[in-house]
């Protein structure tokens, strides 16, 4: 007998995702924040064997784009199948065409949607409903959760009901806040769910399918005589669709106990005034009506459920007669429009009643709140219900920020509490993002949830870094079901963690601390000394709140027990000894019951090496006993070295610090730009210092190659070459020596420079340095050293080597490595992974022709490295040119970038006519100059700047009518460099339409591919860059096919640049790509082997995973040159034939060597493939290099 | 008809030649043909400690933890469950073999820990090895090792296994102790069932042009047999439990050779390897036709007829003869003149 209560603790995705799972036969998919995991838990299952309710295994099918799994999907649905999908914004919008599609033909069809915003003036990945609300016109039903219980029992309600009713349903709920929500909910098993779903109906939908057995056509065109009067035909299916919903809504009640209304009303019988709004915000605004009513106070808040069809008796009937004040939250924008969508259509279904004489006409109001899942709190939902109180609220209005530029927000109080969120026991812990805080945290919830008959909650704020990260895990626990959809607030937590030191000086935790609450620090301090180690900020927090504290060195106790750096059970059980949430001996023993599950047969060793970190923790464990004379200290606000640099930037003060310290939100509108326009160079001012390790340069053994600079990603490592006398006022421990070339002038001196709170710690510039100490092997011309003891010694030196002028270009080899790695680079310290292979290709190119370039930049890692707030690495050189960037969209790039270059060519065409129309003006050398220049070398362009500079000149001082008209183009008469950067999710699956149609055109762009062999941004998943064999999400028994050759495709137009390259394999192969790439005046096309953490390999490897790549052959390196004579081979193979068996590549990473475990039998045949493969390919390029070979002109 | 079964730890066994530890058990169709060739019993491929941590490591990197804090991946590798540990893998196929095989099996440990061995030897078991060669892989490097200390782990370790496993344990050792017999009695009295001389390291190589150390597999050669005859001459007749050779047995030669010395089983890899599992039928054959010859009638007449219980000089066995060697090598033409 199932169990009707069955509790089961999990994320608002997996909810869903389990009953789409359950209840569909074709799930077509393409991974986008945050719905990627939905996609993936239906593949996990899929890949155990997991039936559906009729028994069998639905088919899982990751497509290029959103824009073909809805293609997918509408031509599975034509033809009988049951089907489901998960998406969320822009792949959203790539849906759209289909909706209309697939609800014209009214097809029974749920789509699961983490509701996401938009992309405007920037993209966010974060929660509103920008996105559902354009799809309002689709003809699809939207139906909306506004919690995790909620994701699973609407998405099984939604699919019913669009099987009876045959109108597809968007069912959404809010990305982030209830998608990544971990919450414990009654769970539906099967049987409610078979009972859900009407057999009649589906064998309807089958009988509706095309079949040759009985033919028929769909999707004709229609003319003017019956299309309008075949649109108005789906009439009654929507005018139906509000009852078949909640006739849905009542069957799912008599099964499971659980009744949901198309519109659910919670408050005072009498309200007066009244919240309307749906999503999470509702959850909170419902527990902050039961806080307000319990005090009687008449108000109440209107849930929407279903919000298309759009049921205004249904809504009229739910809302009380008494309202007499309404205000209509939306979670979108709709700039331009005088309300957002919501608000327009309850004020509409008023009117209309009141108009009728149906109902008085109540005061309505329109707000914005929560945009890109800024917080949307009690505080809140009172100052909404506050301003439905005065005599004259804003009818328009916006809530959660500080509006000072159209004053459209309202006041809210911050301390305002509810209740129920005083009922709750709270917890917050502060984690690095590799520390396994997040993963910990998780399994304490499901601990608790599972021992206890309390409700649990879990939400957590990730970081935009991917290397150094911070975590912030926000925890609930109650014995009421949990309706707080906002974060842990100042003096909430009775509970506060801080898994690493130096967070507590950057943050100030623990404001978060209620009094008499806990606070755990893991810390290497000694308890006896700890209280003196504390900033003063949190002493005054200690003192003032009476917290009691307890200290462990985490760290020393998993070195200890054989754990290495693995500190999260030991947290984990430090927060279950003193939290009191659970009595000590049997939390213990759930964690341990929880480590078993994890490890279980993966390794019973590291199960028992934790079981003794677990015992071991709780010696190790040390309340401090805290001074009592000393009184409260004020506390200060912790900022970083760089808040107090001279000359810092009014913008970088203003806005940059705050939001990377955590207090973006109190930003006020006003101070942030109107079209989404930032600064560069802002990278510079975090000064992160997150290396355990950074590099020493011993200048005795160095030989001054460069190849370390050459790898580094953050540009951490540099070099300098200077005049002697510049290094006169150098501190007395940055170290320089005699520049070792002969192309200096005599007396030039050279330094390679770490930026030492900027390196990651990577290592990989140690890997590279080819020089041994001849007595000690291990002692290279680079090594690493603790940074701590080197931070403020090398800071000064850091300081010291920018303020060297740039090493004059012109004496500079720009195509030896020593050479090139003199120029500036203009990308340095991102937010990239640590060992980071992209990043290097990226500084490269900014080293080379940063002053010119114009990057668009497809979404993916290079654009969350490259431009997510609040820095970016991009930045000028001394003269304050740099890269212009900018991020369009996923799937645009190529054609973003061909714009840019289209832009710049007319306008340097407008500008060279104007210059020759006005030569006489300008003087006819300087005309001439200008129009003739030849700007495909540095120098040339230089000159070009020169001459531009001199007309801008001439023309200030001249009366001609056209002067200003030539002034204001005049810059593009310097050439520009356009760049079209991005992964290989882009260029071989969503973009690959644009970049071929960019790569058949002959305009000169320049694009880079960092081709990681899967979406790397969104976790692994498979793209058509993925080779032969290897796991990622969506390939869990190794991708079958082999991986696409874009380089010979590309090489099929002949008249393409076109290269492959692998800077840890041959670095100077690589430097003469990107100069011939950008000197072709045509599209060139550089497929960059970029090794990434999901290949399950370590990135100090980084270059040695390259090197293996090309020397095994699955990594050719070539080059094809457009720009031979007649009659010479333009293609030139430029690695030697495969050395080593690809297995021996293969077997040194993750990604491949996991097949072994999990499919062993496929795993050999893979491999046996792969070297079948990589050898056919390799022979192919050698015929390619050979044509011509009578000619003697052969490409090898 | 020459009898040439042997008694090996307990186990009858049709004829002393034992394929070792070696890749070729990893498939079954294969071992079925060094069966067919004549194969006594099988070593399997030994599960190597170094690999499980090596695995242990990558899933705790790869799979379990792979989170960075970034929000829009918690992990990059799928696992869904269906990672099979190595020694998931190992028992799959001892319990494949023992379907597939008539022939006893016999499982191999390669490791230095005590941690998790205890369990892995209980698993073996269940699975039905008949056997269990464990193989103490350890380089004794560490300065403040005394020798007794490292004879004492082996034996700590042979003991724990003992007190949960009851199929017979095979201590496999090096050459590299200072009293051989003495510490061949300890582990007999700590109730090791036989002990095979000796393992082969793989000796670490540098590479001139990177300067860093690699590794390189290299076959036995049939010179190598020298000293496991030495020490199993030395041996034989002083200690109860059985003995195994093995290490540069390449023809029948040095297979009685190491049966004159006192082995009770000899054991093969390099020569399987190179020559396939033929090759065992072929020294099978040798073996019978020399014993044929000189008219001996079983094995067991032959094991150990050279031994130093049997030697009319046995310190022939224990003398350094350097003197002897180094005078009677004549080098090449154009080294020293």
């Amino acid at each position: 007998m199932p169990d009707a209560h069955r509790m089961i603790t999990l994320d608002g995705n997996e909810a869903a995702a389990r009953m789409a799972y359950l209840t569909n036969e074709v799930i077509a998919i393409y991974p986008i924040t945050p719905s990627s995991n939905m996609g993936e838990w239906a593949d996990e299952w899929a890949a155990q064997d997991r039936p559906n309710l009729w028994g069998t295994v639905p088919r899982i099918i990751e497509m290029q784009s959103e824009a073909g799994a809805a293609g997918a999907l509408h031509g599975a649905l034509t033809s009988g199948a049951l089907c489901t999908s998960f998406t969320a914004s822009q792949g959203l919008l790539l849906y759209i065409p289909n909706l209309y599609k697939i609800a014209g033909e009214l097809t029974p069809f749920l789509l699961n949607v983490s509701a996401r915003a938009l992309a405007s003036h920037a993209l966010s990945i974060f929660g509103d409903h920008s996105d559902v609300m354009a799809c309002r016109a689709t003809g699809f039903a939207m139906l909306a959760s506004g919690s995790v219980q909620e994701a699973q029992d609407f998405a099984l309600i939604g699919q019913a009901a669009t099987l009876d009713g045959r109108v597809p349903v968007l069912h959404f709920f809010d990305g982030f806040r209830t998608s990544h929500e971990v919450a414990k909910i009654v769970a539906v098993d099967e049987d409610p769910a078979r009972a859900m779903l009407d057999s009649d109906r589906i064998a309807q939908h089958r009988a509706r399918a095309l079949s040759p057995e009985h033919p028929v056509i769909r999707g004709t065109s229609q003319n003017p005589d019956v299309f309008f009067q075949s649109r108005e035909r789906v009439n009654p299916f929507h005018d139906a669709f509000p009852a078949v919903m909640q006739a849905a809504m009542d069957r799912f009640a008599a099964l499971t106990g659980r009744r949901y209304r198309l519109f659910d009303y919670t408050g005072a019988a009498d309200a007066e005034r009244v919240i309307v709004l749906m999503g999470s915000g509702a959850e909170t605004a419902h527990e902050t009506v039961e806080h307000l009513t319990a005090q009687g106070e008449k108000v109440g808040v209107l849930k929407v459920r279903l919000y298309r069809p759009f049921a205004a008796n249904a809504l009229l009937a739910a809302l009380p007669e008494s309202a007499r004040a309404v205000a209509v939250l939306d979670r979108t924008k709709e700039p331009g429009a005088d309300g957002e969508p919501l608000y327009k259509d309850v004020l509409g279904a008023l009117a209309q009643a009141a108009a009728d004489g149906a109902r008085a006409m109540p005061r309505v109001i329109g707000g914005r709140y929560g945009l890109g899942s800024k917080e949307f709190t009690p505080g809140m939902v009172k100052a909404v219900f506050d301003a439905l109180n005065t005599d004259k609220p804003k009818r328009q209005f916006t809530v959660g920020i500080h509006d000072d530029v159209t004053h459209l927000s309202l006041p809210w109080e911050e301390a305002f509490r509810t209740d129920a969120a005083r009922a709750t026991r709270a917890a917050v812990f502060y984690g690095l993002g590799s520390d396994g805080t997040v993963s910990a945290n998780k399994n304490s919830i499901k601990i608790i949830g599972e021992a206890t008959d309390l409700h649990a909650q879990g939400y957590f704020v990730y970081d935009s870094k991917k290397s150094g990260a911070v975590t912030v895990s926000h925890l609930r626990f109650g014995p009421q079901p949990i309706r707080s959809a906002y974060l842990t607030g100042s003096g909430d937590a009775h509970f506060v963690a801080c898994h690493q030191t130096v967070f507590l000086e950057r943050y100030d935790m623990l404001d978060h601390a209620a009094p008499g609450g806990v606070f755990l620090l893991n810390t290497p301090t000694p308890a006896e000394a700890a209280w003196d180690s504390l900033p003063a900020q949190a002493c005054g927090h200690v003192r003032a709140k009476g917290l009691k504290v307890f200290v462990i060195d985490a760290y020393q106790v998993a070195e200890a027990a054989g754990m290495g750096r693995r500190i999260n059970t030991i947290m984990q059980t430090c927060f279950f000894a003193i939290s009191g949430i659970l009595p000590r001996e049997e939390a213990i023993a759930a964690i341990k019951q929880a480590v078993e599950k994890t490890y279980g047969r993966k390794s019973k060793r590291l199960a028992e090496l934790n079981f003794r970190a677990i015992d071991m923790t709780l010696e190790h464990l040390h309340q401090i006993v805290i001074p009592a004379e000393a009184g409260i200290q004020p506390a200060t606000d912790w900022t970083p070295a760089s808040a107090g640099v001279a000359g810092l930037p009014a913008f970088v003060r203003d806005v940059t610090l705050p939001i990377f310290l955590g207090r973006g939100d109190r930003l006020p509108v006003s101070l942030l730009p109107e079209d989404g326009t930032y600064p560069l160079g802002t990278a510079q001012y975090e000064k992160r210092n997150i290396a355990l390790e950074i590099p020493v340069w011993e200048a005795d053994l160095c030989t001054q190659c460069g190849k370390c600079v050459f790898v580094c990603p953050h540009s951490a490592i540099r070099a300098r070459a200077f005049r002697e006398a510049d290094a006169a006022n150098a501190p007395p421990t940055f170290k320089h020596v005699p520049a070792k070339s002969k192309d200096y002038p005599p007396g030039t001196r050279i330094s390679y420079q770490v930026a030492p709170e900027d390196c990651t710690g990577c290592g990989d510039c140690v890997e590279a340095c080819p020089i041994h100490d001849k007595s000690n092997v291990s002692r290279r011309a680079v090594n690493m050293a603790p940074q701590p003891p080197l931070r403020e010694q090398e800071r000064d030196n850091y300081v010291f080597f920018l303020s060297l002028p740039e090493f004059d270009r012109d004496l500079v080899k720009h195509t030896t490595i020593p050479g090139s790695m003199l120029l500036d680079p203009l990308f340095e310290y991102s937010g990239a992974c640590a060992g980071c292979g992209e990043t290097p290709y990226i500084r490269l190119a900014t080293q080379l022709f940063g002053d010119r370039m114009l990057v668009a930049n497809a979404t993916g890692c290079s654009s969350i490295y490259g431009g997510n707030l609040p820095t970016t690495p991009y930045t000028t050189n001394a003269e304050g040119r740099g890269p212009a960037w900018s991020n369009s969209l996923f799937e645009d790039n190529a054609e973003f970038g061909l714009g840019m270059r289209l832009a710049a060519d007319k306008l340097m065409d407008y500008a060279q006519r104007l210059v020759k129309a006005m030569a006489d003006e300008i003087g006819g050398d300087l005309a001439d100059g200008l129009l003739s220049a030849e700007q495909r070398e540095e120098a040339g362009l230089r000159a070009q700047r020169r001459r531009v500079a001199a007309l801008l000149t001439r023309l200030g001082a001249s009366g001609h009518p056209r002067a200003k008209e030539l002034a204001s183009v005049a810059e593009w008469l310097i050439r520009r460099s356009v760049w079209i950067v991005g992964g290989d999710g882009w260029a071989y699956d969503i973009g690959f339409g644009g970049l071929d149609h960019v790569l058949s055109l002959p305009y000169d762009v320049n694009i880079l591919v960092l081709d990681t062999e899967v979406y790397s941004n969104t976790g692994g998943q498979t793209s058509k860059a993925t080779p032969l064999g290897a796991v990622a999400k969506f390939s869990a028994a190794g991708k079958p096919i082999i991986k696409k050759d874009l380089g010979k495709q590309a090489m099929d137009y002949g008249h393409v640049y076109v290269a492959h390259v692998a800077y840890g394999a041959k670095d100077v192969h690589t430097l003469k790509v990107f100069h011939e790439a950008e000197s072709y005046d045509g599209p060139s096309l550089i497929i960059a082997y970029s090794p990434c953490i999901a290949h399950g390999v370590d990135m100090l490897y980084n270059q040695r995973q390259q090197d293996m790549a090309v020397k095994t052959g699955h990594w050719p390196l070539f080059r094809f040159e457009p720009r031979v004579a007649e009659g010479e081979n333009p293609f030139r193979l430029d690695s030697a034939p495969p050395s080593k068996p690809i297995g021996e590549f293969m077997d040194s990473e993750t990604r491949f060597a996991m097949l072994k475990r999990s499919h062993p039998e496929a795993a050999a045949q893979f491999m046996k493939r792969a070297q079948e493969e990589a050898d056919k390919r390799f022979r192919g390029y050698q015929e390619l290099a050979q044509l011509h070979a009578s000619d003697g002109k052969t490409g090898v | 008809m020459i009898d040439l079964t042997t008694d090996y730890v307990g186990l009858k066994l049709k004829n002393p030649l034992v394929p070792s530890a070696s890749p070729l058990s990893k498939d079954l169709g294969m071992a079925k043909r060094l069966e067919d060739a004549g194969a006594a019993a099988i070593v399997m491929y030994s599960l190597f400690e170094e690999e499980l941590r090596a695995e242990e490591a990558m899933a705790e990197r790869f799979l379990l933890h792979a989170e960075l804090g970034h929000g829009e991946a918690d992990s990059f590798l799928p696992d869904h469950g269906r990672f099979k540990t190595c020694l998931d893998g190992y028992l799959e196929q001892l319990t494949r073999l023992k379907a597939g095989l008539g022939i006893p099996v016999i499982a191999s440990l390669n490791g230095t820990s005590l941690s998790g061995w205890v369990e892995l030897g209980q698993e073996l078991e269940r699975a039905g090895a008949d056997a269990l060669e464990l193989n103490v892989y350890q380089v004794a490097a560490d300065m403040g090792l005394s020798a007794a200390s490292v004879e004492a782990r082996y034996v700590c370790l042979l003991a724990e296994l003992k007190s949960v496993v009851g199929i017979p344990i095979i201590m496999k050792l090096s050459p590299f102790f200072s009293s051989l017999p003495h510490f061949v009695k300890e582990l007999e009295v700590a109730g090791a069932r036989g002990v095979s001389l000796f393992n082969r390291f793989y000796q670490p190589d540098f590479d001139l042009e990177t300067l860093k150390v690699a590794s390189r597999l290299h076959l036995s050669y049939p010179d190598e047999a020298l000293l496991r005859i030495r020490w199993l001459a030395i041996l034989h007749g002083r200690v109860e439990l059985s003995l195994a050779g093995t290490g540069g047995v390449h023809s029948h030669e040095e297979a009685l050779k190491m049966l004159l010395a006192g082995a009770d089983v000899v054991h093969l890899a390099s020569c399987l390897l190179q020559h396939g599992p033929g090759r065992l039928a072929e020294i099978l054959g040798g073996m019978a036709r020399w014993m044929e010859e000189r008219e001996y009638a079983s094995v067991a007449q032959l094991k150990g007829s050279m031994s130093q219980k049997n030697l009319p000089d046995p310190a022939a066995l224990a003398r350094a003869s350097y003197i002897e060697v180094i005078n009677s090598y004549q080098p090449p033409r154009g080294i020293w003149r």
